[in-house]
């Protein structure tokens, strides 16, 4: 049974992944995403019962001691370079969310 | 005189510190190179307009001040970073990436940014924002991707040699359809730090260049532990040009995935034989590997899984990796991506999501774990695994449209070893006297085993007459 | 009206029939030098200017990538082991993925399915808390609603995104207000002990989530919901917010309904809860391994090398206290801090040297009865003064009206003047009635019998 993608999936999904999608995009997106999730679906013939995820690197542990280091960190200046909209030293964004009071 | 521009790095360092060659003249050369070609290829973004002055200071230094292109996903101080999307126009770094500062220490001068498939999501360059990259050995063909421009620098002798970065093909296979070699390096070799990150358990930045020992320079100037990645290995680095020349003798080779029904009778299947007789005449011992759908010992996995592990483990990363983007602290906002990037974002959404996960990422994690294990197991049995860069030459543009898969099914062959987080390289193996095309042969090996990769490379180099640059080396 | 009244009868009987359901979400910032995954200076409270401790990683450059710094893991883990946590040999940090503005990357680095710490406990006269889990994760940068030009806007400061949190986790074995605030003191007390946080609620170093739901006395099913309320700055108000809540959730329960789930702000000045707006989507984080940071693994040898090295913990220092005679009131308030523990046995040490008849009782007696701030007081100073206060001599009153009359008879015109009204020359008298006792004697007692002497 293959997974069927809608155009409310494809809403839903776009909302999550914070991304603005047109109605215009949805069927085709979600035509696209029913495609491409049958090829994954492959996956469930193969028997992963006593397999586990293993990171990447073989690597644990790789931490580093608590020290500054300043020569990686930015001035102020550096920080906000490339913002379109900064004020008095602050990052500035369009307010999300109405305060209380 | 031969024009300057087709110099191999290995040569250019030789000429300038010999003062046979100038600084001047060699990025004079350069620089009509590119600008007489950039207009209709679209190799370069953005170019370093102070690179000569800045390469004269360099002559003392082991690259002595030669140019070189940089993808344009590695953050470089003073020229703009793009990933080839519109979400960073206009972004100027405040940090350097490791590998470019490493480069730069080491003498190697910037001389431009590469087109690319915008944020690496493609394995043609057709899918950046700023306009697709064109095969200089074929207009009509697409150079490959994601790391197009540097392939297409390299093979047009627009630089001296090139920085890639490979996901699963990203070096691999442009570097095949353009006639170029590409070094894919071990996950954790080459530092990821100001990088902008694609599948972070994935990708690899690598030397793009002429010629293997060309890849052999940059990759131990590249490589090594950085304190500011967690996952780069501790392994110290060799220096990997001075083994080149050590042969094949007695190394165990295994040509695989060539008995896939896609490559059945096809030029790249001959090819590939042909390396396979010529390692066998060196010395080496040489069979064939099976396909299989299972697990054992001396077959390989059908890598038809790992398209399915790609896509997941792949569009999960991404979905996480992109969502710094809000064009808060730089760039633009979010409506600003392209469409592959907003579908691979959320198809990666999905796969992570709540109720879904398991049945998707989770699964791809645990097949992908199937991959590791198959490599290990064969890689007690061989030291070097050989097949086809690509299942054929570069196609044309428009043929992979309206085919959200098209890059997976290119990238077949290499997604196995790059979710196993293996080295492998292709080189130039064949060449098409009608289209003008040529094909990669793709030599892999173990974790680490990035000399033993070069150095059977460096033979088949040798031998055979399909690297340009060493054949004029030659005359 | 009346309402106010019957509410209240009301409440007595309600309560009797209910019961809080806690459980305890609690975040501190970790006192390390540097942030949590990058090397910026980890003091945002301090710093002089906004987005100056920044750099590729805590600012969600392109590129950046996350190393943990170590102290914040060794301090989570003895944490742990201070709550009596176990310690997983295998953890790894993994993304929660969201937007919000003052988040960075898109994903805060945090711990899912593998915390450093699970299982711990808390024991406490009024029930013990079990703790669920300690995790280490990462701050967010700081919004300031501001309006700019005639436009509300959030202004962002990411000094603070980036530094190390942990995070500790209850069961909901919390019943009532007061059994809060006891855990939350002790928690406090052990992390200050531990002296890896200021853990301090008003520069927001240390905050509180309450999970509240109520369910019937006697029934022992976790209730089907929960409510948690944000933004609080004070144990204090832990337990107002709880009690607040406990009659909301009544309320609903009494018309047989069920309290909606949600999350919900603190008004401190209302005194009142709110109904928060909650962020979209919050509900689904994707969780996945962080590729960028390989796993933690611990050798078993190694934790209990960290064990060994954690410092005396109130508990302990309690026990030591009583040991060493103290009334259980005294030996508790003598281990409230690490600083009170070096005071009190400081101090205690001291005036035992210069007067060994001196026993924990007695000095108890006299340093806890009088405003001392243990905190910044001088040891030697207040053994000093101890030492002075017993010194006094006590002899009969006899001695003392003898004194007096003596002085009152050698000093006529002083007396008539206190007569005419002259309040202060009693200050006169009292002086050379000491100086005629040489020092001996109760100086209230002095006054008390001179007071009488003048009025009679
Ligand atoms: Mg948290
Ligand atoms: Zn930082």
């Amino acid at each position: 049974m293959a997974t069927k993608f809608t155009t409310d999936d494809v809403t839903h999904i776009a909302s999550l992944a914070n991304i603005p999608v047109t109605d215009g995009e949805k069927k085709s997106l979600a035509d696209g995403f029913t495609k491409t999730i049958g090829v994954v679906e492959e996956l469930n013939k193969l028997d992963v019962s006593v397999v586990t995820a293993v990171h990447m690197t073989g690597l644990s542990n790789v931490l580093r001691e608590d020290e500054v280091d300043k020569k990686r960190m930015f001035t102020q200046e550096q920080a906000l370079a490339n913002a379109p909209n900064t004020h008095n030293g602050y990052f500035v964004v369009d307010q999300l969310i109405e305060q209380d009071d | 005189m031969k024009k300057l521009n087709t110099l191999t790095l290995a040569s250019a360092v030789k000429k300038l510190k010999s003062k046979e060659i100038s600084h001047k003249e060699l990025y004079a050369d350069v620089s009509e190179a590119i600008a007489g070609k950039n207009k209709e290829l679209n190799a370069y973004l953005a170019l370093n307009t102070e690179a000569v002055s800045q390469a004269e200071k360099l002559l003392d230094t082991p690259l002595a001040g030669v140019p070189v292109a940089v993808k344009d996903n590695f953050l470089t101080v003073g020229l703009e970073t793009t990933a080839s999307s519109n979400v960073l126009r206009g972004f100027n770094p405040p940090y350097e990436s490791t590998v470019t500062s490493r480069l730069k220490k080491a003498g190697g001068v910037v001389v431009g940014k590469t087109n690319m498939d915008a944020w690496a999501h493609g394995s043609s360059t057709e899918t950046s924002d700023f306009g697709p990259t064109k095969n200089p050995n074929n207009l009509a063909h697409v150079p490959g991707g994601s790391s197009g421009g540097s392939a297409a620098a390299v093979a047009a002798n627009m630089c001296i040699t090139a920085l890639g970065s490979e996901t699963a093909g990203s070096i691999r296979i442009p570097s095949a359809w353009c006639g170029t070699v590409g070094l894919k390096p071990t996950y954790g070799r080459v530092p990821r730090t100001g990088v902008v990150a694609m599948g972070s358990s994935l990708d690899s930045p690598g030397p793009m260049t002429k010629t293997v020992e060309d890849a052999a320079i940059l990759l131990s100037v590249i490589a090594g532990k950085d304190p500011y990645d967690a996952t780069t290995g501790e392994l110290p680095v060799p220096d990997y040009a001075s083994n080149l020349k050590k042969g094949v003798k007695g190394l165990k080779i295994g040509i695989c995935y060539m008995d896939h029904p896609q490559l059945k009778g096809t030029q790249t299947e001959k090819s590939v034989e042909e390396a396979g007789k010529l390692f066998e005449k060196n010395g080496a011992t040489v069979e064939k590997v099976a396909l299989s759908d299972q697990l054992e010992d001396n077959t390989i996995l059908n890598p038809d899984y790992a398209v399915g592990v790609y896509t997941v483990v792949q569009r999960s990363e991404v979905s996480s990796n992109l969502a710094r983007y809000d064009g808060i602290r730089y760039g633009h906002n979010r409506s600003t991506f392209g469409a592959e990037a907003k579908r691979r974002i959320m198809l990666g959404t999905f796969t992570l999501s709540k109720g879904y996960a398991d049945k998707y990422y989770v699964l791809a994690e645990k097949v992908r774990n199937l991959y590791i294990k198959n490599f290990a197991q064969l890689f007690s049995k061989y030291d070097l695994l050989i097949s086809t860069a690509t299942p054929g030459p570069a196609l044309k543009f428009g043929e992979s449209e309206g085919n959200p898969l098209f890059g997976e099914l290119t990238d077949l062959l290499n997604e196995p070893s790059s979710l196993s987080g293996l080295t492998g390289i292709s080189v130039p193996c064949y060449w098409d006297k009608k289209t003008g095309l040529p094909l990669g042969l793709s030599i892999m090996a173990n974790h680490w085993q990035e000399e033993t990769v070069l150095r059977a490379a460096y033979l088949y180099e040798q031998e055979t007459d399909f690297n340009p640059w060493t054949k004029e080396a030659h005359e | 009206m009346n309402r106010k009244r019957t509410s209240i009868r009301g409440r007595r009987r309600r309560m009797s029939e209910w019961e809080p359901v806690v459980g305890m979400e609690i975040h501190v910032e970790l006192k390390t030098k540097s942030k949590m995954f990058c090397g910026c200076k980890n003091d945002p409270f301090h710093a002089p200017k906004p987005n100056i401790y920044t750099c590729p990683v805590c600012l969600g450059m392109p590129g950046g990538l996350p190393v943990p710094n170590k102290k914040a893991v060794e301090w989570t883990i003895m944490l742990g082991l201070a709550l009596g946590c176990e310690i997983p040999l295998h953890s790894k940090f993994d993304r929660k993925n969201y937007f919000y503005p003052d988040l960075a990357k898109g994903y805060q680095i945090s711990q899912y399915d593998e915390p450093f710490c699970v299982n711990g406990r808390v024991h406490l006269p009024s029930g013990d808390v079990r703790i669920h889990r300690v995790h280490l994760e990462e701050d967010t940068g700081k919004l300031l609603h501001k309006t700019v030009n005639g436009k509300k806007v959030s202004l962002i400061d990411f000094n603070r995104c980036g530094v190390p949190l942990m995070e500790i986790v209850t069961e909901a074995d919390i019943h009532s207000a007061e059994q809060a605030r006891e855990f939350l003191k002790k928690l406090y007390q052990i992390i200050r002990y531990l002296d890896v946080s200021d853990a301090d609620m008003e520069k927001g170093t240390m905050r509180l989530e309450p999970n509240i739901s109520v369910r019937p006395v006697g029934d022992t099913h976790l209730p089907a919901y929960k409510v948690e309320v944000k933004n609080i700055n004070s144990f204090a108000f832990v337990k107002k917010a709880i009690e607040y809540e406990t009659e909301r959730h009544i309320t609903f329960l009494e018309k047989g309904e069920k309290p909606p789930q949600e999350t919900r702000g603190w008004n401190e000045d209302k005194g009142v809860s709110f109904p928060q707006r909650s962020k979209e989507n919050a509900e689904d984080y994707r969780y996945f391994p962080d590729p960028d940071i390989p796993p933690i693994v611990w050798e078993q040898g190694y934790i209990d090398g960290l064990k060994k090295q954690l410092p005396k913990l109130p508990d302990d220092k309690f026990q030591e206290f009583v040991t060493m005679g103290f009334p259980t009131s005294y030996a508790s308030l003598s281990s409230v801090s690490p600083s009170s523990v070096v005071f009190v046995e400081t101090a205690y040490n001291l005036t035992v040297k210069k007067d060994p008849t001196i026993n924990p009782k007695t000095f108890g007696d006299w340093l806890f009865n009088r405003p001392i701030d243990i905190e910044t007081a001088n040891p030697n100073k207040i053994a000093e003064e101890l030492i002075q206060s017993r010194k006094v001599v006590s002899i009969p009153d006899e001695e003392i009206q003898k004194a007096i009359s003596d002085v009152l008879a050698a000093n006529p015109k002083a007396v008539a003047d206190f007569k005419a009204g002259k309040e202060q020359v009693k200050m006169f008298l009292f002086g050379n009635v000491l100086k005629t006792l040489k020092g001996k004697g109760d100086k209230k007692k002095v006054m008390e019998i001179l007071q009488k002497s003048l009025t009679v």
